[in-house]
């Protein structure tokens, strides 16, 4: 037990650290915000230290709760580097509300997501999944004199708690007709005959995590929760809790229901589709540039799904290169959105008004042409080697339909990220004067994340090939 | 025997305060009724050989949620004579569910009768010479120690969250302050004085 302390550094140092965060915070009142910022980002900066020191170790500790492993090591990286930028960007949003409990409720929700992507047991699937969205529920509603912001916390709770409901459903159909939580006893209970109970289990579990991916059918959520939260937040939500639980889908379907994949199989292509093609064609209408990266984020999701639906080491590496390269995408589209400001400091948000914005603002408008183009998957631009990996794995699966299907809902997916384009490009100048000079922490980041998109990132293909490579063979 | 005359005991007075928690007129006579039907249950839960479950009872149920409950029906002015006006009105559905509960019972005793859901790879192995306080106790803190530390993070979350969305500073609100109490001196505060006869005093 004692053993077990050492290899759970990550997660002691985030407690740690958000309990520090928060002490400091009730002592010192709400003014010291940049001593919070740094004590928050130096915990995650810590926690990121402790991952990498702990790569390369293939442990189950806890009587089998808890992984420490090289996939769970890769997602929490992405998950702390999100979070991290959430808390960096956060003081300039909330010009008058950036209260000490922003970065430790993200510090909170950065252990939740982490435990959900190291989860060897349902349990701790759960325990993990509702530290994230209690977290997540708060900080949606957290400019609380906001209506939008108060109807998005709200709408996310119900509708969170729903999911909870029905994965919950699904665990103890799950639990009583396997005898066991673990997800290797599971997988045992799986590889023999396939009962009803079984099947309804998978079905009900997997329903639960698609709702936290925002899946389509499960997708309802995702645009109004995402226009209504404040824009830091959207960004938080839009990166790091689809990583922890995509990879939480990833460790459950190939972990626990491995044996049973003819089962889990249909109901992620059937996810994968329906979610490339709503999450392309409902973007089409929309005016609010949150409420599109909210639609691109579902159709995003459906690629990942394809290479899961794969089910094969390629497969997963894949997925986890994609979440990578969209987390990094997401981020960087995000941080534009924060500079869209007009003179006041209002935030703009409307598409109309970006017009003209390669005029006012050639870099950020060169920044999100590089965003938009990466999250097409148009190939000069990085964000076109996970789809291929992605499409790559299904087709040596044996899913050319699905690979097939994908691609061509790409093409309309292309239509709205170009539709942005031509409107900052080409369209003629809108009233509306994005003046705003933008502030360093986010001109930094946005440029360094659209750098590593356009032609930089090649070069790491290797190093990430290496990395997935040693993440998704734990699983197998 | 004794058992046989506890279980009567203890039943009779469940179902006797029970029945008084929904003919009581006065809401704080009802919730009085429903924490002797607790502590009466939790002696069920005792005979049954269930420690863990009747204490949970006690200190989940009579310690907290009656406890709130007893808070509430003080602090709201609630008029329960007007909310128990409809009861002919709503009698049909009562009874439905009645009905639906009634059967769900009765399929469910059949259930257990037919033999419990056989478990053969048990989480928890189940060791009988313990109590099973000590038997969760044991899980609790051993084997599931991880989930249980997190489960309590969770709950901080939820209670930091609470705060944030609920607490606003109000503008002047005296508080107290014991240190200026402490150095306050009997002669900043009071002044003797020798008003003149028919003067009066000047405050």
């Amino acid at each position: 037990m004692t053993a077990d302390l050492a290899l759970i550094w990550p997660e002691l140092i985030l407690t740690i650290g958000g309990l520090v965060t928060l002490m400091l915070g009730t002592f010192l009142g709400d003014r010291q915000v940049g001593l919070y910022q740094l004590a928050a980002l130096l915990t995650l900066g810590a926690a990121a230290v402790a991952v990498v020191a702990l790569f390369g170790v293939n442990a189950s500790v806890f009587s089998g709760t808890l992984a420490v492993d090289n996939f769970g090591g890769f997602a929490k990286l992405i998950i702390y580097g999100a979070s991290a930028v959430s808390i960096l960007v956060a003081p300039r949003f909330f010009t008058s509300g950036m209260r000490a409990e922003y970065p430790v409720l993200i510090l909170f929700a950065a252990l939740g997501m982490g435990i959900m992507a190291a989860s060897r047991d349902l349990m701790t699937l759960y325990v993990g999944l509702e530290l994230n969205s209690l977290a997540a529920y708060v900080l949606a509603s957290f400019m609380r004199t906001d209506e939008r912001s108060s109807e998005a916390g709200l709408k996310y709770f119900v509708l969170g708690a729903l999911a909870s409901g029905m994965l919950l459903y699904g665990i103890s159909l799950l639990y009583g007709f396997s005898g066991t939580t673990n997800f290797s006893g599971i997988a045992t209970a799986m590889g023999g005959q396939l009962n009803a109970g079984l099947i309804f289990g998978i079905v009900f579990v997997l329903a639960g995590l698609a709702f936290k991916i925002s899946a389509v059918p499960f997708h309802m959520w995702t645009p109004d929760v995402y226009e209504g939260a404040p824009t830091p937040v959207t960004a938080f939500f839009a990166s790091a809790p689809k990583v922890a639980a995509l990879a939480l889908m990833t460790r459950v379907v190939i972990d626990a229901m491995g044996p049973a994949a003819g089962a889990w199989q249909q109901i992620v292509i059937f996810l994968a589709l329906a979610s490339i093609i709503l999450g392309a064609v409902g973007a089409i209408g929309q005016k609010n540039i949150k409420r599109l990266l909210a639609y691109s984020s579902i159709n995003n999701v459906g690629f990942m799904l394809i290479g899961l639906a794969a089910g094969t080491p390629a497969g997963v590496q894949a997925v986890l290169t994609y979440l990578l390269v969209y987390v990094v995408t997401t981020v960087g589209a995000f941080l534009v959105v924060l500079q869209l400001r007009d003179a006041d400091g209002n935030q703009i948000e409307s598409i109309p008004a970006l017009a003209g914005l390669s005029e006012r603002r050639p870099g950020l408008a060169a920044a999100m042409a590089v965003f938009m183009y990466s999250l097409a998957g148009i190939p000069p631009l990085f964000g076109f080697w996970p789809k291929y990996l992605a499409f790559e794995a299904a087709v040596n699966a044996g899913l050319v339909p699905l690979a097939v299907a994908g691609i061509v809902a790409s093409v309309i997916g292309a239509y709205y990220y170009i539709m942005i384009i031509k409107t900052m490009y080409f369209d003629d100048k809108s009233d509306v004067e994005i003046t705003d000079g933008g502030n360093v922490v986010e001109g930094t980041i946005m440029t360094a994340s659209a750098l590593w998109l356009s032609v930089i990132g090649y070069l790491f293909i290797p190093m990430l090939g290496v990395a997935s490579a040693a993440a998704a063979a734990v699983l197998f | 025997m004794i058992q046989l005359a506890a279980f009567y005991l203890f039943a009779t007075v469940v179902i006797a305060s029970a029945a008084m928690v929904i003919f009581a007129r006065n809401p704080v006579h009802s919730v009085m009724w429903l924490i002797l039907a607790f502590f009466n249950a939790a002696g069920l839960m005792l005979l049954a050989g269930a420690e863990f479950i009747a204490m949970l009872l006690v200190i989940v149920y009579v310690g907290a949620v009656a406890v709130l409950f007893l808070f509430v029906v003080m602090m709201l002015d609630i008029d329960f004579a007007e909310l128990r006006a409809g009861f002919v009105r709503y009698l049909p559905l009562g009874a439905l569910v009645a009905i639906i509960l009634a059967a769900e019972i009765i399929f469910a005793v059949g259930a257990w009768s037919a033999g419990g859901v056989d478990l053969a790879a048990r989480a928890a192995p189940v060791v009988s010479d313990k109590s099973n306080i000590q038997q969760i106790g044991e899980l609790l803190y051993t084997r599931y120690i991880f989930l249980f530390e997190a489960a309590g993070i969770v709950l901080l979350v939820a209670m930091i969250g609470a705060i944030v969305l609920t607490h606003r500073s109000r503008g002047g609100v005296r508080t107290q302050n014991i240190s200026a109490q402490n150095q306050r001196r009997p002669e900043d505060a009071t002044r003797l004085v020798d008003p003149g006869v028919g003067q009066g005093v000047q405050l």
